[in-house]
C-alpha cells in the first residue's frame, strides 16, 4: 500500500524540499500472463482496472498503454461533467458516474478537483427550448436535480452573457443542472492509476498492442511491442483507436473516428463560475481555475486519425460564441489541440461482451466520455469479472444495433461535450 | 485545412466549400429484395462503417460549386487525397490494390471482376 497523501505528508515532504516523494505508480515489466488485461490507459481503462482490483479483488491484471497514461482523450477534453441526458439508460450510467465523482477524491486519496459549479444548457431557439423541456421532464422522472431557468436567472448566474432579445439567437432560458460541473482530467487518470497500482495492478506504458491473438472462438492473449502477453480476458478501451485494435481479432464495430478540438484563452480574472453550453451555435465555455476560458465545439466532419483538427471547425466555434459572450472577442487564444473520438450512430457508448469469448469492449464514448469515467469503469469491471453485462451496462451492448434498439442521444445533445 | 478538388466541375476549394458524405460504396440491401434482408445486414448497412487508419474511400459533395456528389480516396493519417472518381465508379485499380483491412476484403472480388461499380 502506498503512503497516503495528506496535510502531514505534505509538511513532511516540504521539510525535505520535496525530494523524497514516492513515485505515484511503478513502471513494471510485463509478466508473461495475467488474469485480465485492459488495453488503453485512459480514464475508462484505468478506472476499470481500479474497480476490478478494488471491488472484485482481481489484482493479477495489467493495463497496457501505447503512449503515456492519460495521454489520449482523457488528457485532451474540456472536463464537463453532467448527467442530464434524455434516455433512461444514459441517465442511469451518467448519474452513477456523476455521483461517484462527488466522492472520488476521498476514495482515491487524490484530488481530482471535482467542482460542481453547475452546467447550464442555453435555449436559443423555440425548438431548443421545447426539446430541453422534454429532457427536463424525463430527468425529473428519473430523480435528477435539474430544472429549467428563466433568461433573468441565466443573466444572474452568468452576467457576461449577451441578453439582448433582438440578437440572432436570443436567450429564451436554460436547462440547468446545479450538481454538474468540471473536474481535473489529468488528476482523474493519475488518481485511478495510483489507486490501481497500489492494489497491485501493473500499468505498462510505452507498450502498444499490435494484435489480439485468438484461439478459435476465444482470446489467447496480446501481441505487444514488448512481447506476447497471455490472458483469457481482454478489455479494449482505446477510444478513437478501437476499430484498429479489435479488427486484429476479426471484430467490426459501428464506429467512426473523428477529430474533436478544443482551445483555451489567455488567463483573465474570474468572469464565469459555471459551465455554459450553447448547442444551437455549437459552442461551450467554462473558466479554468487558472483563469483561462476553455472553449469547445463540434467535431471536424471527416474521418481522422491524426490527432490534429483543421481551422474551420475552431473558427466556427469561436465565431458563434462571440455573439453570445461579446467580452471574449478581444481575447487571445493560447493553445488548441485535438483528440480522436470514437463516434457511434446513436451517439451512445458500447459497453459489453463481443462474439469472441473473453473479448470485451468499452468504447464509443465519442465527444462526451470524460463525465462517465467512474461509472463506466465500475460497470465494465463488473461485466468483465462476471462475464455478463452489469444491469446498467446491458442496454449499451452491441446487439442494440441489430435489434434497432438505439439509445439516441444524437438529437438530445446536438453539440460535443 | 483540406483542399478539395471537385471531380465533376473541377472546382478547387477548402473543406468548407464541400460537404463530407462519409464512407463510400455502401449498397442498400433492401433495394433489391427487401423481404430477405436480415437484421444483421440492415445493421451493417445503417451502422457498420469501415474505419481505417490510412487509406479510406469516401463521398464528398461540391456544395458551393456544381452541387454534385463524387468519390475520393483519402489517407486518414496524412489527410492526403490520393484520387477523386465518379459517384458511380470504383477507385483506380492501383488504389483498390493498395487498400488494407476491410477495404481490401471489399475490393477483392471487384478486382477480380474488372472495374465497373
Ligand atoms: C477536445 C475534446 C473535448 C472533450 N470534452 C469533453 C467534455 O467536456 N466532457 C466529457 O464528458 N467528455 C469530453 N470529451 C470526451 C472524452 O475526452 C472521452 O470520451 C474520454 O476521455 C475517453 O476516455 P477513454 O479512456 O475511453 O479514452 P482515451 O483517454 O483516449 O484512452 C485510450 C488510450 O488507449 C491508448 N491506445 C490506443 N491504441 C492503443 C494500442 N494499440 N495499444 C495500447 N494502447 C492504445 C491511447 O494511447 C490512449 O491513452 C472530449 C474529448 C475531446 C477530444
Ligand atoms: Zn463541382
Amino acid at each position: 500500500m502506498k503512503s497516503r497523501y495528506s496535510i502531514f505528508s505534505l509538511a513532511r515532504n516540504a521539510i525535505n524540499y520535496h525530494k523524497d516523494w514516492e513515485r505515484a505508480w511503478r513502471s513494471p515489466t510485463p509478466k508473461s500472463e495475467y488474469d485480465a488485461v485492459i488495453v488503453g490507459a485512459g480514464g475508462h481503462g484505468l478506472a476499470t482496472a481500479y474497480y476490478l482490483a478494488k471491488t472484485h479483488k482481481l489484482t493479477n491484471i495489467a493495463v497496457v498503454e501505447k503512449g503515456w497514461l492519460g495521454g489520449g482523450n482523457t488528457g485532451r477534453n474540456t472536463t464537463i461533467i453532467r448527467s442530464n441526458y434524455l434516455q433512461d439508460p444514459s441517465i442511469a450510467i451518467y448519474e452513477l458516474a456523476r455521483s461517484l465523482y462527488e466522492d472520488l477524491s476521498r476514495d482515491l486519496n487524490f484530488n481530482v478537483m471535482f467542482s460542481p459549479r453547475g452546467v447550464m444548457m442555453l435555449c436559443q431557439t423555440e425548438h431548443e427550448f421545447r426539446a430541453f423541456k422534454r429532457t427536463a421532464h424525463a430527468n425529473r422522472l428519473a430523480g435528477l436535480d435539474c430544472r429549467m431557468i428563466t433568461p433573468e436567472e441565466v443573466k444572474k448566474i452568468a452576467p457576461i452573457i449577451n441578453d439582448d432579445p433582438n440578437c440572432r439567437y436570443p436567450i429564451l432560458g436554460a436547462y440547468y443542472q446545479p450538481r454538474g460541473g468540471t473536474g481535473r482530467h489529468d488528476a482523474v487518470a493519475w488518481g485511478y492509476a495510483r489507486g490501481a497500482d497500489s492494489l497491485g495492478v501493473d500499468i505498462i506504458q510505452n507498450c502498444e498492442v499490435l494484435s489480439i491473438r485468438r484461439d478459435g472462438g476465444k482470446v489467447a492473449g496480446l501481441e505487444t511491442s514488448k512481447g506476447f502477453i497471455k490472458t483469457k480476458k481482454i478489455g479494449v478501451v482505446t477510444a478513437g483507436n478501437v476499430s484498429t485494435v479489435v479488427q486484429t481479432a476479426g471484430l467490426r464495430l459501428p464506429i467512426e473516428s473523428l477529430c474533436l478540438q478544443a482551445l483555451v484563452s489567455e488567463p483573465i480574472k474570474p468572469v464565469l463560475d459555471c459551465v455554459i453550453m450553447a448547442n444551437t451555435v455549437h459552442g461551450y465555455l467554462s473558466q479554468s481555475d487558472k483563469g483561462e476560458l476553455v472553449v469547445g465545439g463540434g467535431t471536424d466532419p471527416y474521418n481522422n486519425y491524426s490527432q490534429r483538427g483543421s481551422f474551420p471547425a475552431l473558427e466556427h466555434t469561436v465565431t458563434a460564441l462571440v455573439e453570445t459572450f461579446p467580452i471574449i472577442s478581444r481575447l487571445r487564444m493560447l493553445r488548441m489541440w485535438g483528440g480522436i473520438v470514437d463516434m457511434t450512430g446513436d451517439r451512445s457508448p458500447i459497453i459489453g461482451k463481443t462474439d469472441i469469448d473473453g473479448l470485451y469492449v468499452n468504447c464509443g464514448w465519442g465527444t462526451g466520455g470524460f463525465k462517465s469515467i467512474p461509472g463506466s469503469g465500475y460497470v465494465f469491471a463488473d461485466t468483465i469479472f462476471n462475464d455478463r453485462p452489469h444491469p446498467i451496462a446491458e442496454p449499451f451492448g452491441l446487439n442494440r444495433f441489430v435489434e434497432g434498439r438505439l439509445i439516441d442521444e444524437s438529437v438530445a445533445a446536438a453539440v460535443a461535450h | 485545412m483540406l483542399i478539395v478538388h471537385c471531380h465533376v466541375c473541377g472546382a478547387e476549394g477548402d473543406e468548407t466549400d464541400f460537404h463530407y458524405g462519409g464512407q463510400a460504396h455502401i449498397a442498400r440491401p433492401a433495394t433489391r429484395d427487401p423481404a430477405s434482408v436480415s437484421d444483421a445486414e440492415q445493421r451493417d448497412y445503417l451502422f457498420m462503417r469501415h474505419n481505417p487508419k490510412g487509406l479510406h474511400f469516401e463521398r464528398w459533395r461540391c456544395d458551393r460549386g456544381c452541387g454534385k456528389w463524387f468519390h475520393a480516396a483519402r489517407d486518414t493519417v496524412t489527410m492526403e487525397f490520393k484520387a477523386t472518381y465518379g459517384i458511380s465508379e470504383l477507385p483506380p485499380r492501383a488504389l483498390m490494390e493498395a487498400a488494407t483491412g476491410e477495404w481490401a476484403i471489399f475490393f477483392k472480388d471487384k478486382l477480380a471482376k474488372g472495374s465497373e461499380a
